[in-house]
């Protein structure tokens, strides 16, 4: 393994890191201080990070030295991982991307992050993300837009953009986001990188700067299906601390990961392929399908339900519980007074108080929730016909700087494809299989019954096998 | 639809100017508009789904157990008084 060291370390998959320590091919040390000198190279172009932690990381790669030394196993030992701002982290400033909590030092840990540290990862810093995680552009963040590292005039997607955007710039050897709908999978497809979105409650939410309760769910983003599977490992389970998280148990992910996808049906919908859907997403997406189908996936045609009306329950839910979250920042025990609010969140406090306000409850509030109720019906039947369904991710490719100003409704238009799985708590994850001629990533979701996050990542990491040697899967890129 | 700008930021606790209001009430009007097509979507009969778990009556152990110290609770706050939070006041004095 020497070429290794002739290599960027930074660039190395979470696998492969894994396999370098243990190796005593490279010291975390050197790993990390790859990670931060590309990080500091790149980051006046990109503004992934809001804040970046370098004496910390340092500390801890040390400690993840000796403990490697001493033979230690750990999941994450010694690895690298930058994390989305909406995690509470002990002592590290936490700001959800907004002015109101600029200076918030949080004195606790979220179980995520918990987590991370008890499996021995090394924390480069803190992501940036759109304002509370309202948004899929990080064009709402008060500390300005993350950029694509494949086109830098480009968005990166959002929330979870400055995650997605320092992976694919392998500024960190993975990362840490959150999805309520599409905040994951979206910029993963944006930025060219693997995003899984858990099943509802299998991640715990304790600690997240909440945003839409009864939606939010953390998850890793990563350069392979096979680095998502061991991080979700790390991730999954109960937590007493968040009484909505599963008692089922957490499965070896990475060990399962081959299977056989003779005889899988997967279920395409041309509900999916909506109307004003880019025609290089829809050509490459279809050519992946194909693909599969010809390792043995059987294709079905199914009818789902129109996913516009996703946005719209979305709208009216995700905004009802926003309000009701956002209650809390009142700038007495924590952070900057309500003024401090940008645009995006004032907006949706404004429209989730309406929704919940007395004499609108039925007609909104109560309404979405019933057509949640016909959205998770018709999952559930197109369930007992096939095993996963598989559409594009996104409408589009990353849209450039400056895209969202002003429109109310951007993030949720730009989540169409996403919206109906995340209301209705499912598993997907979203896979790179090309790009477009002007040279930007295109992805795939592939989306599962709840917890079935083991048959998701195995037909994603199927695909990734089918096409290992494409040219594309070369490209890097250029900042 | 007309919506009260005013009333519901009231409701919200957000201090707003003039001009953002003229904004808001713009933008949310047309939010409002946009979710209306939902209408067309047969609901009768149909039950509403708060939660997606199934999880229901999820209880823990009432344990005392360590919590913050007050130093930390206090930590991030910029009004605090003998080792409390201090808030405006929310009853005024009876003058009679």
């Amino acid at each position: 393994m020497l070429f290794l060291k002739k290599m960027n370390l930074n660039n190395l998959t979470l696998k492969q890191a894994k396999e370098g320590l243990k190796n005593k091919d490279f010291s975390s040390v050197e790993l990390t201080k790859a990670c931060l000198e590309r990080i500091k190279a790149t980051e006046p172009k990109l503004n992934a990070f809001v804040t970046v932690t370098e004496k910390d990381a340092l500390e801890q790669a040390k400690i993840a030295d000796k403990a490697l030394s001493d033979a230690v196993e750990l999941p994450l030992l010694g690895i690298p991982l930058a994390v989305k701002d909406n995690f509470s982290t002990k002592g590290i400033k936490t700001t959800a991307s907004s002015k109101v909590l600029e200076s918030y030092i949080p004195p606790f840990d979220s179980t995520v992050i918990k987590k991370i540290k008890e499996a021995g990862c090394v924390i480069l810093g803190k992501t940036n993300m759109d304002a509370w995680a309202h948004g899929s552009s990080t064009e709402t963040s008060d500390f300005g837009a993350s950029k694509n590292p494949w086109n830098t005039k480009h968005l990166p997607g959002g929330s979870s953009g400055g995650s997605a955007a320092s992976v694919a710039a392998d500024q960190t050897i993975a990362a840490i986001g959150s999805e309520t709908a599409g905040s994951i999978r979206q910029p993963a497809s944006w930025c060219g990188v693997v995003g899984l979105k858990p099943t509802y409650g299998r991640v715990s939410r304790y600690g997240v700067i909440a945003m839409g309760s009864s939606l939010d769910s953390p998850g890793p983003i990563t350069k392979t299906t096979e680095d998502s599977a061991i991080i979700l490992e790390v991730l999954a389970g109960k937590d007493e601390m968040d009484a909505t998280t599963s008692p089922k148990p957490v499965l070896k992910y990475s060990q399962k990961l081959k299977k056989d996808i003779k005889e899988l049906k997967i279920g395409i919908s041309n509900e999916y392929f909506i109307e004003g859907l880019d025609k290089e997403v829809e050509k490459n997406v279809k050519e992946a399908i194909k693909k599969l189908e010809k390792a043995g996936g059987k294709i079905e045609n199914i009818k789902l339900f129109d996913p516009k009306y996703a946005i719209d329950v979305y709208t009216i839910i995700q905004r009802s519980e926003v309000s009701s979250n956002l209650a809390r920042y009142d700038g007495i025990r924590y952070g900057n007074g309500r003024g401090a609010f940008a645009d995006e969140a004032k907006r949706r406090i404004m429209f989730g108080t309406y929704a919940l306000s007395s004499g609108y409850y039925d007609q909104y509030y109560n309404k979405a929730q019933q057509v949640r109720t016909v959205i998770i019906n018709d999952f559930e039947k197109a369930f007992g016909k096939v095993d996963v369904i598989i559409a594009p991710t996104s409408p589009s490719l990353a849209l450039p700087v400056g895209a969202t100003k002003d429109a109310a409704m951007f993030g949720e238009i730009a989540d169409v494809l996403v919206e109906p799985s995340s209301i209705a708590g499912l598993a997907g994850i979203n896979i790179p299989v090309g790009f477009s001629n002007s040279g930007l990533p295109i992805g795939m979701q592939i989306i599962g019954p709840q917890f079935s996050e083991e048959l998701v990542l195995s037909v994603a990491f199927e695909y990734e096998k089918i096409t290992q040697t494409e040219q594309w899967r070369k490209l890097k890129p250029n900042l | 639809m007309k919506i009260d700008v005013s009333h519901i930021a009231k409701l919200a606790n957000l201090p707003l100017s003039l001009e953002e209001k003229t904004k808001f009430e713009k933008q949310l009007e047309e939010t409002i508009k946009y979710v209306e097509e939902l209408g067309d979507v047969e609901t009768k009969g149909i039950e509403p789904t708060s939660q997606v778990t199934g999880l229901e009556n999820v209880t823990r152990k009432d344990l005392a157990g360590p919590s913050l110290t007050q130093d930390e609770s206090l930590s991030n706050t910029k009004s605090a008084h003998n080792g409390m939070f201090k808030v405006n006041a929310i009853f005024e004095e009876n003058e009679s």
